[in-house]
Order: C-alpha cells, then sequence, then structure tokens
C-alpha cells in the first residue's frame, strides 16, 4: 500500500487516480499508524515551502517521515513535496526542510533569463544526469508537466534529470530511497504514469 | 525547451458536450469522458472544460461530470463557466480541477481573482477575457460577449495579473468564429502587457494559423481552439508534426514502449 501524506496542502485527487489506474493501492492519510504500515510514501504538495514546512513539524509528520526515510522506506516527493526533501528553501526568507537531501530550493527568478516567463507553467523536456531506476519506463526528452518558481540547487549527489529552461533546472532527484519530481508526474500524460509505475514497482521496505 | 501547448475547449451542457463529430474509435462524440481522452491520448497537451449550464441541478451534473474526467486523464484540466465566488473555485478544485478559469465572476466582482488567488495560488487562477475592438480600442465584455463593460482591456488584464491570475486566455471577439486565423494585434498587445503565461484563443481555422501564431508572437505560450478540433478539421497530431517542422518546439508522445526493464 502507498500512503498519500495527507497535510492540508494542495489537491490529491489526481495523484491519488493516476495510482489507481496503475493498479496500485493507494491511500490519502495523516495518521502514523498508516503511514507506518505504507509500503511506501508519497508527500505530494503545491503552494508556499514555509508554511507546507511548518504545517509538517505541527502534525507531527516532519519527524515521522525523516524516521521512515532513515528505515529505509521508499519515498516520493512531488513538486513542493520535493522541495521539502532538502535542507533549506530560500523561498521568502530561508526556511528548514526535511533535511532527507543535501541541496537548497532556490528562486529561478536571476538564474533564468529575464525573457522566460516564473513561474514555469508547461511541458517540458526531460535530460537524464544518470542512469535510475525512475526512469526505467521513459526516455531522454520526455516531456512532463511543470508547475514552479523555484528549484533544487547544490544538490549534485540526488540529480538525475534537469530540464533546461534558460538553465539547466533540476528534475528528479533521488538518493538511496529518497526520490522526488519536481514536475507533476500525476499530469504529465503516460510519461507520467511511467514515471509512478518505476516507483511502484521499486523495492518496497517494510 | 519549454513546448508550446495545444488546448482543445470542450463546452458542456446537460451532461454532453456541445458541438463535435465522431472521430474513429469514438464510439459516442458527445460523452465528455470519451472526448477527454480521446484527446488527452491524441496529443492535447491540456484540456478546458467550459460549462455552459443554467440552472442548479445542470451544475451538480458538470460537477459529477468533472469528477469521472479528471479521475481517468492524467493531462491538466482547466475548468471554467460559472465561477463567480471561492465556493465555485473550491467546487471544481475538489473535483480535480488544476485551474479555474474566471470570466464575467472577474468583471463583477473585481476581488475575486485576488481572493482565489490567496488561496489557492496564482498557478491556479486563470483569467479569461473576451475583448472585441470598439472605437479604436480594446474592450472588456460581459456574459459570453454579449455585453460591453466600457472597460478598457489591457489595463483591465494587467490589473487581474497583478491581483494574482497566473495565466491568461484572451478571446478575441474579432475573429472568434472566422477562422481566419488568431488575432495577433490584439495578442501582442496583452503579451507585451503582463509577465504570465498567455494563451490565445479565437480564429483558429488552419494548421498554418497555428504555425503564424507561435511564429509571430513568440510570447504565446498556447493556442486553444474548439470547434476546429471536435469537427475534426484540425488533426492534433499533425499539428504538432507541422509546428515541429517549422522549428516550433512541441510535445509530441511517442508510441507506447516500455524501455528496457
Amino acid at each position: 500500500m502507498i500512503a498519500v501524506i495527507d497535510y492540508g496542502v494542495g489537491n490529491l485527487f489526481s495523484l491519488v487516480s493516476s495510482l489507481r489506474a496503475l493498479g496500485a493501492e493507494a491511500t490519502v492519510t495523516c495518521d502514523p499508524a498508516v503511514i507506518r504500515s505504507a509500503d511506501r510514501l508519497i508527500l505530494p504538495g503545491v503552494g508556499a515551502f514555509a508554511d507546507a514546512a511548518a504545517k509538517l513539524r505541527q502534525t507531527g509528520l516532519h519527524d515521522l517521515i525523516r524516521a521512515e526515510a532513515a528505515s529505509g522506506k521508499e519515498l516520493l516527493g512531488i513538486c513542493l513535496g520535493m522541495q521539502l526533501l532538502f535542507e533549506v528553501s530560500e523561498e521568502y526568507g530561508e526556511h528548514k526542510g526535511l533535511g532527507l537531501l543535501h541541496g537548497r530550493v532556490v528562486p529561478m527568478k536571476g538564474v533564468v533569463p529575464p525573457s522566460l516567463k516564473i513561474p514555469q507553467i508547461g511541458w517540458n523536456q526531460l535530460h537524464f544526469v544518470r542512469p535510475h531506476r525512475l526512469l526505467r519506463h521513459i526516455r531522454e526528452n520526455d516531456c512532463v508537466y511543470f508547475v514552479h518558481s523555484y528549484y533544487a540547487a547544490d544538490c549534485a549527489d540526488s540529480l538525475v534529470a534537469t530540464t533546461e529552461y534558460g538553465a539547466e533546472l533540476t528534475a528528479i532527484v533521488a538518493r538511496d530511497n529518497v526520490m522526488g519530481c519536481q514536475f507533476h508526474p500525476e499530469k504529465s500524460g503516460n510519461v507520467g504514469l511511467r514515471i509512478l509505475r518505476a516507483f511502484c514497482e521499486s523495492e518496497g521496505k517494510r | 525547451m519549454i513546448t508550446k501547448r495545444i488546448i482543445p475547449c470542450l463546452d458542456v451542457r446537460n451532461g454532453r458536450v456541445v458541438k463535435g463529430v465522431n472521430f474513429e474509435g469514438l464510439s459516442d462524440v458527445s460523452s465528455p469522458v470519451e472526448l477527454a481522452r480521446y484527446y488527452s491520448e491524441n496529443g492535447a497537451d491540456e484540456l478546458v472544460f467550459y460549462d455552459i449550464t443554467a440552472s442548479f441541478e445542470e451544475r451538480a451534473l458538470f460537477t459529477d461530470i468533472l469528477r469521472e474526467v479528471a479521475g481517468s486523464i492524467f493531462i491538466p484540466l482547466t475548468v471554467g463557466g460559472g465561477i463567480n465566488t471561492l465556493e465555485d473555485f473550491d467546487r471544481v478544485l475538489r473535483c480535480g480541477a488544476d485551474k479555474v478559469s474566471v470570466n464575467s465572476g472577474a468583471i463583477r466582482n473585481p476581488d475575486l481573482v485576488r481572493q482565489a488567488a490567496r488561496r489557492y495560488g496564482n498557478q491556479c487562477v486563470v483569467i479569461s477575457a473576451d475583448v472585441k475592438r470598439v472605437g479604436g480600442e480594446f474592450r472588456v465584455f460581459a456574459k459570453g460577449g454579449r455585453e460591453d463593460t466600457g472597460m478598457e482591456a489591457i489595463g483591465w488584464i494587467r490589473r487581474c495579473v497583478e491581483q494574482g491570475a497566473g495565466e491568461v486566455v484572451l478571446n478575441s471577439i474579432d475573429t472568434d468564429g472566422v477562422k481566419k486565423g488568431f488575432d495577433l494585434e490584439m495578442l501582442r498587445a496583452v503579451c507585451d502587457a503582463v509577465d504570465v503565461p498567455v494563451i490565445a484563443s479565437g480564429g483558429a481555422g488552419s494548421i498554418q494559423d497555428f504555425v503564424t501564431l507561435f511564429r509571430e508572437i513568440p510570447g504565446v505560450d498556447a493556442g486553444l481552439a474548439a470547434s476546429v478540433f471536435h469537427f475534426g478539421e484540425i488533426a492534433i497530431p499533425a499539428l504538432k508534426r507541422a509546428l515541429r517542422a517549422n522549428g516550433i518546439t512541441v510535445r509530441i508522445e511517442e508510441d507506447a514502449h516500455d524501455g528496457a526493464d
């Protein structure tokens, strides 16, 4: 069973529907017992980093997710959920994340040329940096759907794929059992479903 | 590189898509779920569902259908029509919409965009403007393009973006239905005025019209159309191949492949 962690941030309807379309058993939950008993965890999220990080702390999910990840359970962060995996974000001040991956979340403004719009909204191509099982069903240059104004930097040790938006931006990260996508696989058509399938297939651990 | 998006718009009334013809492999052309799935498997980058129902009962039916569509296709969905309050945003977002398009609702209540952007984020709020030339200026029209609000359009769109609209759909009443191409002059004026994605609507009659749109105005992010897609006059895969051949970056999903496991 996959636990989609519900901490009051964002719309989980499409994510759960896409997991079920793949035949996976998915439960939306904030119940620690359910999260502990799950085979895998997905941390979704849209909105502001500081609010989301605060909600994870208030609900005790911050420590729970860290403990589950430390035990080797597979965790996939999506969009803001991916950004929360990192040590720190510079979105409106400096805010601590889960610290499961090395790196910091920084504004695209100043990195992306002024001629490009921020947020990046739309389909962009993936460029593979190193082989990883999340990529096993997709190809270089496949398109996925992004909506973001910040990106993960200084994360060379977890970088799996990038996308080009006037600059090379982090698209997929992974280190051991902790993985993340900046884009929305649940909104990325067949390519997105294949990435979710690869996550569901990968070695689960209790 | 980010790709230019192609977006079919489906008008839904009484649980059915209002216009369309039969495509090969599509048994019920006016089934929103079937048509959405067809488009999603044939190159649409996003879908817009427009609720043109009048009664409360029909509105409930629309949200049921929306839930079914959102549960079975996995590309971005924008919902518009009858969005007047934050409760309306909530109603369609809970059914799986990703973005909500406001038109007359933002004209009637100038604060709606700001409130919605604050609650749901800018990326969720799309301002849809019906614009027509009147006496040498661009004017915003309300009620599906029937009523001149007297407001100058470019300034109004800019104010909506300042209040938090994350995307703009510009529908030119002057070119809508004419099928002689998008309103390049009007689109250029809007692209110069705002720094959020601009979606062109109104006037597409041929593949060449989309090529011209993206070539002439690089600031336009997407092209939206309804009848030329629904009547099969333009097939999206052929459109995308033509765009690519003209040096415009588009998303073309290769045939299903599983890679090497």
